[in-house]
């Protein structure tokens, strides 16, 4: 597993497409943050990171399938998934290889928000006014919430060997996961009866109770189950040719 | 044994594409796979390499069994698939530690620079993938297979889409390996067998048709001893078919004949005792050896 996670980090950064993935996103994030008035903390009454924690799952929605897309597909387009499977080592220290490399990535991505923290941090009034319980929280959240992401889009990779349908599908199914079971709960059919258990299938209502800083288990096994089922499916499809 | 195959099945649908075949492969000994397109030789590689499960029956390697044991088994199988796949981005170098890293070789600097100088890459070991020429590429591809030092090593089509000198260096090397390791390599170039396998194995239709040495392929399947006669002067058809052992003679035009006897007879010292009886002058005598190539071509029609 350690060799197949330093080659990808490896090809993330021999490439350009890690310093892109980080580039763009901390664009993004910068504007967002700092510049755009609707957003911006500047404009904003309130020393908090809200602004971050909530456009930064939107800009994962794309920025991570784009990371993860070539993981499995360039390998069953180039033929290299032969010679990787029949190695002696499991198909879970692959998978694990290389959705632990895209998840560095991501964290690498998000690394430099830290000074947002200190900025914000020097903003407040009195300096130091802010909650910093409910910041670290979403980091954790927003962490979870990556690796959610990254496990689906390892997954969608996994499943075609062209890495445009690959960054479709795995968008979309993140999405999907993300936001829409949140939109669905508003349905008349759900409205007052079982919307919350419709909303809670979904990421958007785990990720939005950890942002309030407090670290419930039932969130951190949604998570973690979110991602293994998506690693668990693609280990499957990776062992399909066996079928 | 290194290799063993025992009623090894592969059904694609209803396809058989690998029909009940057994074989065993020593160490020693290098292996040539022969038969058309699409005869069963890529996929009973991938059975033996772990790639693609079998329909039925069981594949040992260096005793292992690929299903029960598949860790063992391939931690001691080198593969260069069909096509040599590689990650066209990576340095020769890199490439060659990081396939270090998962075989978890021990010294991997040491050991990819020893793989390095053996397939002659040394000049070209900064260079990325992606940069070499198909030659290079297939030394990698070697490279890669035989780092982790296994006792079998299973080559699809080594020498597809080379150059004739990086043919023959290639072929070189894999009978240099041919001695201490176990090499099932699989071709369609019939002169490849010749010149780097002790023994074949000719499938056809998922089934073997022949496993035996070369040489001996050759003996089994020659029908006939045939021999090119070409005379100074005119000479008579029915003087020739009444030679000792000849049983058929057939005229080439100008004083050229080819006499046919069977396969374990040789007519050339017969010829020679005749010409000189009847004041004859021979221009021409030669035996035809039929090649692997006619063999090839009779058992897989």
């Amino acid at each position: 597993m350690r060799a197949i996670y330093f080659k990808e980090i490896n090809a993330f950064f021999s490439s350009i497409i890690g310093y892109i993935v980080i580039g763009i996103f901390l664009v993004l994030m910068g504007l967002v943050m700092w510049v755009f008035p609707e957003y911006s903390v500047l404009e904003g009454n309130f020393a908090n990171m809200d602004t971050l924690f909530s456009m930064a799952p939107q800009i994962f929605l794309f920025l991570i399938p784009a990371v993860t897309m070539r993981t499995f597909a360039e390998e069953m387009q180039t033929g290299t998934i032969e010679l990787l499977v029949t190695r002696p080592i499991s198909d879970w220290q692959i998978v694990g290889g290389k959705f632990f490399a895209c998840l560095t990535l991501v964290m690498f991505a998000l690394l430099p928000t830290l000074l947002y923290y200190v900025t914000v941090y020097n903003l407040g009034a009195p300096t130091g006014n802010l909650d910093s319980g409910g910041i670290l929280g979403s980091y954790i959240g927003l962490l979870f919430l990556a690796a959610s992401f990254v496990a689906i889009g390892v997954f969608a990779s996994s499943l075609t060997n062209n890495q445009i349908v690959a960054f479709l599908s795995a968008a979309f199914l993140c999405f999907f996961v993300f936001q829409v079971f949140d939109l669905l709960s508003r349905l008349p059919i759900f409205f007052g009866k079982t919307d919350d258990i419709v909303q809670s299938i979904g990421i958007q209502y785990h990720y939005d109770s950890m942002s309030r800083g407090v670290l419930d288990s039932r969130d951190v096994i949604y998570f973690l189950s979110l991602t293994a089922v998506f690693l668990a499916a693609t280990v499957l499809s990776l062992g399909r040719r066996r079928w | 044994m290194s290799v063993k195959v025992r009623n090894l099945t592969k059904n694609y649908d209803t396809q058989h594409a690998v029909d009940d075949i057994s074989f065993e492969a020593r160490k020693g000994e290098v292996l040539g796979f022969l038969g058309p397109n699409g005869a069963g030789k890529t996929t009973t590689m991938k059975i033996i390499t772990g790639y693609l499960p079998q329909s039925a029956g069981n594949v040992e390697v260096c005793g292992f069994d690929v299903t029960a044991q598949p860790m063992e088994a391939r931690a001691c199988v080198g593969y260069l698939p069909e096509h040599n796949p590689l990650y066209k981005d990576m340095y020769v170098r890199e490439y060659l530690e990081f396939t270090a890293g998962i075989h978890r070789v021990p010294n991997p600097r040491q050991r990819v620079d020893e793989m390095v100088e053996r397939t002659g890459l040394t000049s070209h070991r900064q260079k990325h993938i992606g940069e070499l020429s198909k030659g290079y590429r297939q030394r990698v591809g070697l490279a890669q297979a035989m780092l982790h030092d296994p006792q079998v090593l299973i080559l699809d089509e080594p020498t597809s889409g080379l150059d004739p000198n990086q043919i023959v260096e290639i072929r070189r090397l894999i009978k240099e390996l041919g001695r201490e390791k176990t090499v099932i390599l699989s071709t369609h170039i019939l002169g490849e067998v010749e010149a780097v396998c002790d023994r074949a194995i000719i499938i056809n239709k998922g089934k073997i048709v022949a496993d035996a040495p070369i040489a001996e392929l050759k003996r089994q399947f020659t029908g006939q001893s045939i021999v090119t006669v070409e005379f100074g002067e005119r000479v008579d058809k029915k003087l020739l078919e009444t030679l000792p052992q000849v049983q058929q003679v057939k005229s080439l035009g100008a004083n050229r004949w080819q006499l046919a006897a069977a396969a374990d007879h040789d007519l050339r010292p017969v010829i020679s005792a005749f010409a000189t009886k009847q004041g004859l002058t021979l221009l021409e005598l030669h035996k035809e050896v039929l090649s692997v190539e006619e063999v090839f071509q009779q058992l897989t029609r």
